[in-house]
């Protein structure tokens, strides 16, 4: 797949990014080298390789349906960079 | 014209009734204060680890057991990527390349009898926060409890070609989710919404037109007049030789059309990779068996057990069945009196009728069973007779009134004083002189006319065979 500038434009309006043409042109530079380590592993037989889906071996990690450990309010909007009353404030979004 | 036909795909998300919220232990409760249910976990905070709670995983396989669905043993999660304020991650954790549950299918009934509507697949993801626009002038406000409440997306194959269609598919769903009790399907609170993926096409073509996806439907009937509404808008695009533009659309059911939302994105817009903080699953054979073997009785099993085990006719169980809220109802009250063709009758007539005059749902029935049971046995007892057991039952239903202590209060009960009613009556033929002579002439009618007159006169509290026997016995001495 050829990374036009358009593709990095795209993907950086999906990602909310801003970009400078300088950051552009890093970024076109590193989709080309990554594209072609994928390619590499294309060409590979995985034939009878099952795909890896995490890199730890580690399955079934659950926890009980318990309720416990709600935090208090005041400390859920401590972060909040806006809030009013008892909620987190944005700048209006409506779809 | 042409003629055309209207093809339907439904995506049915559904919140599930675990306790606590899909990858932390806040509470799930409906209705609770602004962000009281919330913690670092699901507000999306750097630096935090999910866990998977194993009920969904649980609730999840039984739903897509029952819509006969295989289930995906080696499964695992994805982010979906993209960035609206009601999901604090700016990723919501789905199923894009193994959904759990594949290849269902339930019947429904149609006129033209049984169709069968394949289910696509089932997936979990978790739900988002709710955003409020109206609150104030320059921003919109965001309230997180919702936000990780597990959901599963049911996604059906495009079987559906009519409004009627699909309410049945939908009721059939609601009902098979509500008896395994894995979601409570309260339309009003969110809990089942449904999205609805439309398309037209002249009719005998088997290729599928471009479709529309509408957002935003809230009860069955909205859903019912969006498809109708959507076809026709589509309908006439093709007939004034335009295209449809495959899009979102918001249903606006007061202004009854439907309004562009957004253009569809594809799915590689949402950069879809496996979500590094959730190992895989492997369901085991022997988890799925236990679930299996733990199914409740769904309702064709409870239809044939009510005509075996209560004696009641295959149309009042059909009925009763049909509603989880009413078979819960129905047996409650049985087990209390007994009288198993009473119950049916007072919930198949009164109820539903109550029901549908106050456009009420049977899941917000409030009243206690036992009231039902008192009702109906101060009825057996002769002690109130059925119509003023009507009006009795009503304020059951409306504020759950012990019918004993209510028709103790509002002096109710049936005058069975032999002495009291004879002379209610010899004043009643002593007004009447006519009457008697009629009597006496074989005009048998009159007696309907003189019960009439005396249960106007007792304003209703006596019992009127009681009293047709009283005159018979004065006017014949």
């Amino acid at each position: 797949m050829e990374i036009t500038e358009e593709i990095i434009h795209k993907v950086a309006e999906l990602s909310k990014l801003r970009l400078t043409d300088k950051e552009k042109d890093k970024l076109l530079e590193s989709f080309h080298g990554f594209l072609n380590y994928v390619q590499t592993m294309n060409d590979l037989d995985t034939k009878d390789v099952e795909p890896m889906t995490h890199v730890l071996p580690l399955k079934n990690v659950f926890r009980e349906d318990r309720v416990c450990q709600e935090t208090d309010r005041e400390s859920v909007l401590k972060n909040a960079p806006e809030k009013k009353d008892r909620y987190f404030a944005v700048p209006k979004t409506v779809e | 014209m042409k003629l055309y036909e209207t093809v339907i795909g439904l995506e049915v998300h559904v919140e599930l009734a675990t306790k606590s919220k899909i990858f932390c232990s806040c509470s799930t409760e409906f209705g609770g204060e602004p962000n009281s249910h919330c913690c670092p976990i699901c507000i999306g905070l750097p630096g935090t680890l999910p866990v998977l709670n194993k009920k969904v995983v649980e609730y999840a396989i039984a739903a897509g057991l029952a819509l006969n669905c295989s289930i995906t043993q080696k499964c695992k999660f994805d982010r979906k990527n993209y960035f609206y304020p009601d999901l604090p991650k700016a990723y919501q954790v789905s199923q894009l390349y193994l959904p759990l549950c594949r290849n269902g299918y339930i019947e429904i009934e149609t006129e033209a009898g049984k169709k069968r509507i394949g289910i696509h697949e089932i997936h979990i993801e978790e739900d988002a926060g709710k955003l409020i626009h109206d609150a104030f002038e320059d921003g919109s406000l965001i309230d997180y409890n919702r936000c990780g409440i597990p959901l599963i997306e049911i996604v059906s194959e495009p079987d559906m070609r009519s409004p009627q269609e699909v309410i049945a598919y939908l009721e059939k769903l609601k009902m098979i989710l509500q008896y395994l009790g894995v979601s409570d399907c309260k339309m009003q609170e969110g809990s089942l919404r449904a999205d609805i993926n439309l398309s037209v096409r002249e009719l005998g073509s088997n290729q599928l037109g471009v479709r529309t996806e509408m957002k935003n439907m809230n009860s069955f009937k909205a859903i019912a007049r969006a498809i109708e509404g959507e076809s026709k808008r589509q309908i006439e695009l093709l007939e004034a030789n335009k295209a449809v533009i495959q899009e979102t659309r918001r249903w606006d059911d007061k202004l009854n059309t439907s309004i562009s939302m957004r253009s569809k994105e594809d799915a590689k817009d949402y950069r879809y990779f496996p979500d590094p903080d959730l190992p895989p699953m492997e369901i085991s054979q022997e988890w799925i068996d236990q679930i299996k073997g733990r199914q409740p009785e769904l309702r064709d099993e409870k239809v044939e057990r009510y005509q075996r085990d209560y004696g009641i006719p295959a149309y009042d169980a059909s009925i009763i069945t049909g509603i989880k809220k009413l078979a819960e109802l129905f047996e409650e009250t049985v087990e209390i009196c007994g009288k198993a063709k009473e119950v049916s009758n007072w919930i198949i007539v009164e109820l539903m009728r109550l029901l549908r005059e106050e456009e009420m749902e049977a899941e917000d029935i409030c009243f206690a069973p036992v009231n039902l049971a008192k009702l109906i046995q101060l009825i057996e007892e002769g002690k109130i007779n059925r119509t003023v057991a009507k009006e009795v039952f009503e304020h059951i239903f409306k504020e759950n009134v012990n019918p004993e202590e209510y028709v103790e209060q509002h002096d109710l009960s049936l005058v069975s004083d032999d002495g009291l009613l004879r002379s209610v009556i010899e004043k009643i033929i002593l007004e009447n002189p006519k009457s008697l002579e009629d009597y006496r002439n074989g005009k048998d009618k009159v007696i309907g006319y003189l019960v009439g007159q005396t249960m106007k006169e007792m304003k209703g509290k006596a019992d009127p065979s009681m009293v047709k026997d009283i005159i018979y016995d004065l006017l014949n001495p």
